[in-house]
């Protein structure tokens, strides 16, 4: 009897040259400076950070630049213990959304320097920086988000950022 | 059947590679200006329905990112198709026919320039057989063209006229992007990148995007002095397997056309969704057009300007917009997706 086929390998690969868009590049490169650039909506006048060059509410193009504090809020976050293939990161660790101060849309990132049952919502952090000579164009200017011993935001503060 | 027209059509020209904006970014300008001419705002659209495909941008659920150039807030009726725009257009059409809304937006938007297209395409395929073959879009196309050639019709001579009236076209469109000249003659002596299509025979890469506003009845007097009513549209599949049909016609335009009501009376002009030159010829057989289209693909078609999920709706679009602007009375617009022609929408637009 002739062996059945039940499937083959068929090894797909595509490349692409990514085109992040004007507003996202300038937020690029305010982190290869060592700043976090937002933009305000003219219409509803929401700060969006990472800026995507758009009001997802209001479908207008957002151009005036914002400069915002590397300072915020943990509004929400996950404890993860499972690790998984790739990973940067020892589990278990904290993913955190974090309000930077100004803005109106939480950035997602890592939260460290903090026991993981020691995290709640309405904890103040501030980023940490790689050091000056390795910014570079990319999120990965900023190592990770950590306490800074302020008192809790409360919830009222940020109840809409959820 | 409600009457529908199209109301207001925009797009952004189209370049080789636009390596500033992303798509919300070259959209955003697009729809605005589309729902600007129409004086129909983003609130009072009844539904909204883009086309676009994930491939092209290389990430997952990328339309719905480009829902920011809409502003979906309030909540809004939404849909998509991996499908070029013109298929967004039949769905919206679709839509407004259930009578309880007057108004939808249509669009679509691709940045080919990202990846390779040609190569990107060959994943429409089938993926076991043909697939691991890795035929790309150009190599698929010169099947047809020799497909057609066999048959003993139609000329790689009449191949080069349909690129050199293309051109000559362009040069009046703003949104084209190839309109240098062509000397057929020289361009016949020039070797072929796939046996037997040359690159005049070949369309450019390029990054667009386009808007259509479509209204029923009283609402689209109102939004347009003169409206442009698809009288008819219809659009139809053949085989996904290139060996299963005969490449050199098409069977699926031929039906979507009688369908349409396309196959009788004369069109002021005619849009058809041609990537390839030998694709208008078999395109040109399959509605019957002969001398029945007084202008044919004005704009200077896909072959001077393709972004790939767009160039379709765009085909509707400009023929809308002759009818709109008074140039015509009577239009045909055809759209195209899939391999050699695989599947083909036909559309009659007409003044009152």
């Amino acid at each position: 009897m002739s062996e059945q086929v039940y499937g083959i390998k068929v090894p797909i690969r595509l490349d692409y040259t990514y085109v992040v868009g004007t507003a996202p590049a300038r937020f690029l490169r305010g982190l290869a400076q060592g700043k976090i650039v937002g933009q305000r909506c003219p219409s509803c006048a929401k700060v969006y950070v990472p800026p995507r060059g758009s009001c997802p509410t209001c479908g207008v193009p957002t151009r005036d630049d914002v400069a915002l504090s590397d300072k915020g809020i943990v509004t929400t976050f996950c404890v993860v213990n499972i690790p998984f293939a790739g990973s940067a990161v020892k589990a278990p660790y904290v993913s955190a959304s974090v309000l930077l101060d100004g803005a109106d849309i939480p950035l997602f990132h890592l939260l460290q320097e903090v026991a993981t049952e020691d995290v709640r919502m309405g904890m103040r952090v501030e980023a940490v920086w790689v050091p000056n000579d390795e910014l570079q164009p990319s999120m990965n200017s900023i190592r990770y988000f950590r306490p800074t011993g302020e008192p809790d935001a409360p919830f009222e503060s940020f109840k809409e950022h959820l | 059947m409600r009457d529908v027209a199209v109301v207001s059509f925009a797009q952004a020209p189209s370049v080789r590679a636009d390596q500033l904006r992303n798509e919300v970014e070259i959209l955003m300008p697009v729809v605005a200006e589309a729902l600007g001419r129409s004086g129909i705002s983003k609130h009072e659209i009844g539904f909204t329905c883009s086309g676009s495909s994930d491939y092209l941008a290389g990430q997952p659920f990328s339309f719905v990112m480009a829902l920011d150039a809409v502003g979906a807030w309030p909540p809004m009726a939404e849909s998509h198709v991996e499908m070029d725009g013109a298929w967004a257009l039949y769905e919206a059409w679709a839509r407004l026919q259930h009578g309880d809304i007057d108004s939808a937006l249509v669009y679509a938007f691709g940045k080919s320039s990202m990846g390779d297209i040609a190569e990107l395409l060959t994943l429409q395929l089938d993926p076991y057989s043909v697939v691991p073959l890795w035929p790309d879009a150009v190599s698929v196309a010169a099947l047809q063209a020799r497909a057609m050639l066999d048959g003993g019709h139609h000329s790689e001579r009449d191949m080069a006229a349909v690129a050199a009236r293309s051109r000559r076209d362009a040069a009046s469109n703003p949104n084209a992007q190839v309109r240098t000249p062509l000397d057929e003659a020289a361009a016949l002596a020039e070797p072929c990148i796939v046996s037997p299509l040359r690159e005049h025979d070949c369309p450019p890469v390029s990054d667009g995007a386009a808007a259509i506003v479509l209204a029923a009845g009283e609402r689209a007097r109102q939004a347009c002095a003169r409206p442009a009513w698809i009288r008819g549209i219809d659009h139809r599949i053949e085989p996904a397997s290139l060996g299963a049909r005969d490449l050199a016609t098409s069977q699926s335009a031929a039906l979507a056309a009688r369908h349409a009501g396309a196959l009788g009376g004369a069109f002021d002009v005619a849009e058809i969704h041609a990537p390839f030159t030998h694709q208008e010829l078999i395109l040109r057989d399959a509605l019957g057009l002969g001398d029945r289209a007084t202008a044919m693909n004005p704009s200077g078609g896909a072959l001077v300007a393709n972004p790939v999920m767009v160039a379709g709706l765009i085909r509707i679009g400009e023929a809308a917009q002759r009818i709109i602007d008074g140039r015509a009375r009577r239009a045909l617009a055809h759209a195209t997706s899939g391999p050699c022609l695989q599947q083909n929408l036909v559309c009659v637009l007409e003044a009152d």
